[in-house]
Formats: C-alpha cells, structure tokens, sequence
C-alpha cells in the first residue's frame, strides 16, 4: 500500500494533474490547502523575482551612481530610491530583488549536487549493503554531528581561498551546503532501498534473472524517491539560512560581483542603532519570506502525504452518493463474474 | 433469550481520497445472549467495519447512520454506542463489549508483562485494587488455559508462542465478563493445528463464561465450526441470515450458495491427480527429474552468542517433468524457504539440490542466470509482487526483455498480450498498473509474468493465501488448466491442505524442517501415517456443521491421545 500511493490514479496517461504538487494542491482541503497555497505564492514570487530581476531592479546591483550623479549612502526611502540606500551607497531596492537571485543560484546547485550524489550513494549502499554501505553510514553520521554552518565555513574557506566572485561565492555556499545536505539525502534513499530491497517485486526481478544495476535503476530507484520532494522543499529554504549565516559572517559574495542578502544584513548592523531602519528590514524580509514560503510547501506536502495527517471533507452518511459504493468496497472481480471483467469498471475507480 | 446487540439499519461512510464510499448500507443484525453469530463475506464486504461500529471504534474519516443497542450482560442498561463519546464510551468497551482482534502478536504490547495488560481493563474501570487486579489476571489465564499462570503473569508478550498470545488476547477480552466478544479473524494468522485450540477456547467463552460472541472470518470451515447462526455479508449488506445448519445445507441466495461452492474440499483432487497418473508415458517415473533434493539442509547463522537457526533438515525429494508437487506445512516448518532456494533467492548449506541439472550448493549467481530463464515464480502476495510504477504490460514483459527474447516493453507486447489472454486478462488491462487492479486480476497477471518465459518449472509459493474463497478457486482453476496445457512441473507452497489436494499429484508434508510424509493424495490424506499428518487433517475444519463436529470429536480424541 505504502508503495502505491505514488503511483498515478486512475488516468491512463499521466496528465499535469499527476504532477508531485499539483496533485497535492487538489488533494488538499481547508487549513493544509491555505498553508501549501501560500507557501506556493511566496515561493512563486521568488522564483519569478528571480527571473526578472533584470526587468525589475531599477539599477544594477552594484551601482553606486546614475547619470545624476552618486546615490549618497543611507538615503531614507524616496521617489528616486523606494527602499532607500545602503551604508556603503547601493540601493537597497535593487539589491533585494538581485540577491533573490543569488539565493535560486545557490539553491539550485546545491540541491542538484546533493540529489545526484546523495541518491546514487544511498542507492549503493542500501541495495548491497556489507563493508560499504557501514563505511558510508559512519561518515554520514559523522557529518551530520558535525555544526553544519562550521563546516560551510571551512568549505567556503577552502573552495573560494578567500576570494568572492559571484560564481566562486554561489559555488562555495552551493558545495558547502551540498556537504551538509548529502547525508539527508543518502539516509533517506537507503532507508527506502534497505525496504524496497525485501518487497517481493525485488524478489521477483531477482528470480526473473535481472540484473542489479537494472534492478537497482528500474525497480529500486523510482519506488524510492518518493519523499523527495519534501526534503527538496525543506532543504531549499535551509540552503537559503546558510548562504545568509555565510553572507551575514563575511564569507559571502562581495558586494560588486553580486547581490547576496546575508553580506547586506552584515552591512547594516551599525545602522541599526541610528535608526536607519531600511537597510536591515528588506534583505531580512527576503529571507525571512522565501524561507518561510518554502517551509510551508515542504511543511504541508509532509502532511499530505501521509494519509494520517491528511484532512478530508467530511462526508454526511446522508448525501452518500450509493452508486459509488460499488466502486470501492469491492476491489476486484466478484463472485458472479466468472471471467473476471466485471472488475474492469471497478479497478479503475478503485484507489 | 434477550438480544446484547441490536443493530438497526446502519449505514456507514467513509471519506477517501477518491471521494465518499459507502461501506455498509442499511444493515439489520441482533446478537442473542450467549450465541456466536458469524459474519462471513469476502474483504470489502462490510463485516469488519460493521462489527468494529458495536465498540465505537471506526477512524474519523466514518460517517455513521443508524443505531447499534448494546445491553449490557445483566440487561440492566441498553445504550446507543453510536452517537456516544469519550467517557461514556469507554465505559462500554471491555464492560459490554470486548474485542479480539486478528493478529495476536501486534496487539500485545511488547514492553508490558502480560498480567498487566489483563489488568488494564480492570484498572480502567476502576473497580478493583491492585492485589485483586493480579488475582484475577492468573485466574482468567488458567481459565484460557495458560498453564502455570502464577509465573506466567509476568512473562512479557514475547515468551509466548502465537497460540498462547491469542489465548492471552481472548483473556483480556474476558476479564471484565462482556456481554459479548467481537472476534475479528481471530485465527486467521494461526496455523490450522494451533486454530482448532483457539476455536476450542472461544466455544468455551461461550459456554463457561456465557458471552455472545460476534465472529468475523472468512473461512467457512471456522464457521462450520464455531457459529450458531450465520449472517452473509456481500458489498455492505446482509443478503443471508440464517442458523448454521440451514445455512450450510440449504443456502438460500445465490451470493452464498457460490461462496459455499468455492470453498476447496478435501479429497476432491485425488480423481484427478489419479486421472493424470494414468495418463503418464510409460518411462515418465525414470525420467530426469527437474529438481532433485538429497538431504537438503538450509541454516540461517544466528547472531551474536545464538544457534543457527535450522530451516529445512535433510529433505529429499524430486519433482519429475510435468508433475505438481504440493508442500504443506505450517509457518516455520521451512516450506517458503526450500521454494527460494529452489529459484536461488536462499543460500543451501548441506546436502544437494539439483534444479534444471545445476547443482545449488555453492551456486555462483553468474552461473545461475541462465537456468533463471527456465524457472518461473509466483509470490504470495499479489500486492507487492509488482512493481507499483510499472504497467501490467510491462512487468510481464520483464523477464523477455531481461533475456533479450525482446528489445523494450514495447516490441514485447503481441507476446505480452498472448500471456494475458493464456490467464483470462483483457488485452486492455496491460496498460493498467498494479494498483488499479484487484487481488485475483494481479495474481493471474503473476501467473503470466511466471509463465512469460514458458519455464520448465513453476514455483508458486502460497500464490492463493491472500485471496478470497471465490477469487482462490477461479485462480486455483486456472492453474491447473494451464498446467494442463503448458505441462511444467511445478512446486506448489501452501499452508493449505484442501488447497494442495485439488492440484498436487503428490503431496509433501513438512514439520518443523523436516519432511515426515509424502505419497499420491489419496495416500496422504486417506491414510496418514505420522501423527502430525493425522493431526494437521484432523484440525482442518470443514464446511459442513455435522461433518465438522464429528471431526472435533476425532480431534479431542487425537490431542487426548497425545
């Protein structure tokens, strides 16, 4: 049963319907749906800022003057500048909306690398198993009792050698993320395979004479990613902490090569204490939004995943529609059907 | 007699994912005092949620319609447990009405001793102190027939065996003295022999203690057995009610009489299997056999500072080219395990097994590749046989494609769909996946994946326990027919001796690892000659009340004698 849920429905074809958080979004009811909604909304406009941040920013994110000269350092908000200016003269306005795109670049990368590597080990290591997988479970552990912005900060220090360019920032935080996220991923995935491994349609590819690499890649792998999504969402928005904790402790992307909101709350501390309220307020909105949008699509795909947890309308015995009890209560082919097509109509509906 | 419960036009409803269904639909049933009342259906029929309605213990998801009155057993109070919640239905549950539930080994809490979970009843409604709650559990333990109950009260779950466990489950059910006792497949997870005991005991619940007892099940023979009146439950509504004898010679609906028709019967298989004997070439018996095993013994090590775990010691058999062989024998008496080995799936550790002319001791899972072409295997459990995320067409094209009798699923499918038409499948249902179908459509889709390859040999273990009555006998007739016409050999696992009887040419009886019995049919089960043979035919209940309460007497007799 576990294992049939992630198979598609009914439909013959898999339409957008069965896409992973599609599906959810139609599943869900009442306070789940709100929750998922939003937290798609939130991660929506990320991503679109994103995108567009070339057509949105009114200035590049390294500007310090246009054709009227310099912006001035810690303008307040006005018609030239919306959101004002930094301590070090950079329109704030400009710098959020590019340094969402930073935060896509690191997420993107790190997760990537963590899926890729972290998958193809846990699926080593679950379905063989022996010296290897326990050499791999030791390290795994071993990183995870590690602090894990420590590690990001050695990584940085070791991958960008102390330079900040915005591709040497992004795949610094990226890689030292991916060094973190990768025991989530393994854990998960040989968890599964260690499972998947004993079912009888395992078995039954074992006595059908496949062999392990078609049986770890065909069988094992697609019956075992099902819960990725959900660490996906979860270990995006925590992607976007550490860039900000490497950002906001100095080993972030520097200024003129690329937006990043961490460097720029680092920046704005002094500011603080005089008053100077926009320029820590936005680049910690970003943050604070973007994490917690993608916390809530992780958050309420947890839920509606495990059936448990799942909220359904309720149902009145009354308005019971009759006809559709045929549909379920008998899962196949009945008595009367001696050819077994009477289960044709029911299978279908059946879930 | 009063009736403990009266269940008036109930109607239940589920919400799911797929929308509301409708699980029971107006269902009419009473419960006299201190009569057994079997419910009996195939899954999905309804009896289970309607008898777990009388306790108030359906998820949230139910909607219910209806009244279900239970009186209590002194007839002093009648209530309506449906609309009832919290305290005032736990003041219900175990007082009126108790519950024994299928598997005995999940239910028992691991980390309690036993008398204290016999006691939580009593704690739970108070009534006794501490001292008197232990005084109690030992005396109901003795009365369930746990022998020694003074030390046995302490022992935790597990340090009893699976029949004991049940007994200590039916103890906590009757340690308040309910009106009545919902029994949910109660022996369902208990093999035949330690069946016949916990039947024994519930039919003292009923005599000693004076319970009504509400027993779901879908095995006639248990309600052969141990009913006094007999409700047929089919998609959510009675359509028979009936005492058990009226029922059993005289069904009325069509529904029960073909529920009645499915039930395999002993004995109906020997004409047959002697039939297929006569038939056989001259030389058949001199033939090469396909699978040949010489004192065949299989050990699992055991860990840490405990003995290696003896699964199959010195077996021989041999299984000759086109002959079924039916193995019988209860859980943990190794016949699971002599199938995996005889596919490759377990590792052999003494003796010698030939399959196909490879020797598997020592085997090198290489050199064994080839020989997997010539083996099919069918699985118990037609859920989790399939790969979820594959279609039907498919799964069954696998084994070609993995031999590379077909490039892709696709270039296999005119043979793909040849095979699901050899097992009675629509074309169509190719391109269904797993899910989408029911238990006896994904088992005969197993049956064509094994087959896929037109093996010389078949390994069916326990294909048919998973199923219904009426879908086991369709897939069972199917077997043999395609026996028939195919003329592999095959190997035919079950814990089911009527089941065995009806394919087997020769029948193989294991206990505990060992094979204590093989011959014909009629040999085996005409005149059984090891005494746990006679056992295992004489716990066997039968769908026939008076047949079946000669054949108790004969088993009393038999256990007395041991």
């Amino acid at each position: 049963m576990a294992t049939a849920t992630t198979a598609p429905s009914g439909a013959r074809r898999r339409t957008w319907r069965q896409l992973p958080v599609v599906q959810q979004l139609r599943q869900s009811v009442g306070l789940q749906r709100g929750m998922l909604v939003a937290g798609l909304v939130l991660t929506g406009v990320f991503v679109l800022t994103a995108v567009l941040a070339p057509l949105l920013a009114p200035y590049e994110y390294g500007q310090l003057r246009d054709a009227d000269g310099p912006f001035g350092a810690q303008q307040s908000p006005s018609g030239d500048h919306l959101l004002g200016t930094t301590v070090g003269g950079y329109d704030v306005l400009s710098r959020v909306i590019w340094g969402s795109r930073t935060a896509l670049y690191v997420i993107v990368v790190a997760v990537l690398m963590s899926i890729v590597i972290g998958v193809l080990l846990g699926l080593v290591s679950g379905y063989f198993g022996g010296w290897l997988d326990r050499v791999l479970v030791v390290i795994a552990d071993a990183i995870y009792a590690f602090p894990s912005l420590l590690l990001a900060i050695i990584v940085a220090i070791v991958i960008s050698g102390g330079q900040s360019s915005l591709w040497g920032g992004i795949l610094a935080a990226a890689i030292s993320i991916t060094v973190v996220f990768i025991p989530q991923y393994f854990r998960v995935i040989r968890a599964e395979t260690v499972r998947i491994k004993s079912e009888a349609f395992v078995e039954s590819a074992r006595v059908i004479g496949a062999s392990n690499w078609r049986i770890m890649l065909r069988h094992v792998l697609r019956n075992a990613t099902r819960t990725l999504p959900l660490i996906l969402t979860l270990n995006a928005s925590e992607a976007i902490l550490t860039l900000a904790g490497l950002g906001f402790l100095g080993f972030g992307i520097e200024p003129t090569s690329g937006a990043e909101w961490g460097f720029d709350l680092n920046r704005s501390i002094a500011d603080v204490s005089s008053g100077i309220w926009w320029t820590s307020l936005f680049p910690g909105l970003g943050i604070v939004l973007v994490v917690l949008g993608l916390t809530l699509v992780g958050e309420s795909l947890n839920d509606l995943a495990d059936p448990r947890l799942r909220t359904r309308r309720r149902v009145s015995a009354q308005d019971a529609p009759v006809g559709l009890a045929e549909v379920a209560v008998v899962p196949g082919g009945t008595l009367g059907a001696a050819d077994g097509l009477d289960g044709l109509e029911h299978g279908g509906g059946a879930r | 007699m009063s009736n403990v419960v009266e269940i008036e036009d109930l109607a239940v409803t589920f919400a799911t994912d797929a929308g509301p269904v409708a699980a029971v639909k107006g269902v009419d049933l009473q419960v006299a005092a201190g009569e057994v009342l079997a419910v009996v259906g195939e899954s999905g029929s309804g009896k289970t949620v309607t008898a777990r309605t009388i306790l108030g213990l359906l998820p949230e998801t139910a909607a219910i319609r209806g009244a279900v009155v239970l009186t209590s057993k002194d007839g002093t109070q009648a209530r309506d447990v449906v609309p009832l919640t919290g305290a005032q239905l736990r003041e219900v549950r175990g007082q009126d009405a108790a519950m024994v539930f299928q598997e005995p080994s999940t239910v028992l809490n691991p980390v309690y001793p036993v008398g204290w979970q016999i006691a939580e009843g009593l704690r739970a409604h108070g009534k006794l102190s501490k001292k008197e709650a232990r005084a109690k559990a030992i005396d109901v333990l003795r009365r369930v027939g746990i022998p020694d109950p003074e030390t046995r009260v302490d022992h935790y779950p597990h340090q009893f065996s699976g029949g004991q466990k049940q007994r200590i489950v039916i103890a906590q059910a009757l340690v308040l003295d309910p009106g009545v006792i919902i029994a949910d497949e109660p022996t369902t997870a208990l093999d035949v022999t330690v069946q016949a005991e916990i039947l024994d005991l519930l039919r003292r619940c009923r005599d000693d203690f004076g319970a009504a007892i509400v027993l779901i099940t879908h095995n006639m023979g248990v309600v052969a057995d141990l009913a006094d009146r007999v409700a047929v439950m089919y998609q959510g509504e009675v359509v028979e009610q009936a005492d058990v004898r009226t029922l059993f010679s005289a069904p009325q609906e069509p529904y029960t009489q073909q529920l009645l028709a499915a039930v395999p019967k002993l004995g109906s298989g020997t004409e047959r299997a002697r039939e297929r004997a006569a038939r056989r070439e001259p030389g058949w018996a001199e033939s090469a056999p396909v699978v040949s095993a010489r004192d065949l013994s299989i050990v699992y090590p055991g860990r840490l500072r405990r003995p290696d775990f003896v699964a199959v010691d010195g077996v021989s058999f041999d299984i000759r080219p086109g002959e079924v062989l039916g193995l019988v024998g209860e859980s943990g008496s190794g016949k699971t395990t002599i199938g995996r080995a005889i596919a490759g799936l377990t590792k052999v550790s003494g003796g010698s097994l030939q399959v196909l002319g490879t020797e598997m001791v020592g085997m090198k899972e290489r050199a064994f590749r080839p020989v997997r072409e010539r083996i099919g295997f069918v699985f118990q459990d037609p859920a989790s046989s399939f790969n979820p995320l594959l279609t039907i067409a498919e799964a069954v094209a696998e084994p070609l494609v993995v031999h590379k009798r077909a490039r892709d699923p696709r270039a296999a499918r005119a043979q793909v769909d040849e095979l699901l038409e050899a097992v009675q499948l629509p074309r169509a249902f190719g391109d269904r996946y797993p899910h989408e179908l029911s238990g006896g459509q994904r088992q005969r889709a197993s049956l064509a994946r094994g087959l896929a390859l037109d093996p010389e040999l078949l390994i069916a273990d326990e294909p048919t326990s998973a199923l219904d009555v009426s879908v086991q006998a369709r897939v069972l007739e199917l077997f043999a027919e395609l026996q028939r016409e195919k003329g592999f050999a095959a190997l035919f696992i079950s814990h089911d001796l009527a089941v065995v009887d009806l394919l087997a040419d020769r029948i193989a009886v294991l206990y505990r690892g060992k094979l204590v019995e093989e011959g014909t049919g009629a040999e085996v089960l005409g005149a059984p000659r090891h005494p746990y043979t006679q056992r295992l035919l004489a716990s066997l209940p039968v769908p026939d009340p008076d047949e079946q309460a000669a054949r108790r007497a004969r088993w009393q007799a038999l256990r007395a004698d041991a």
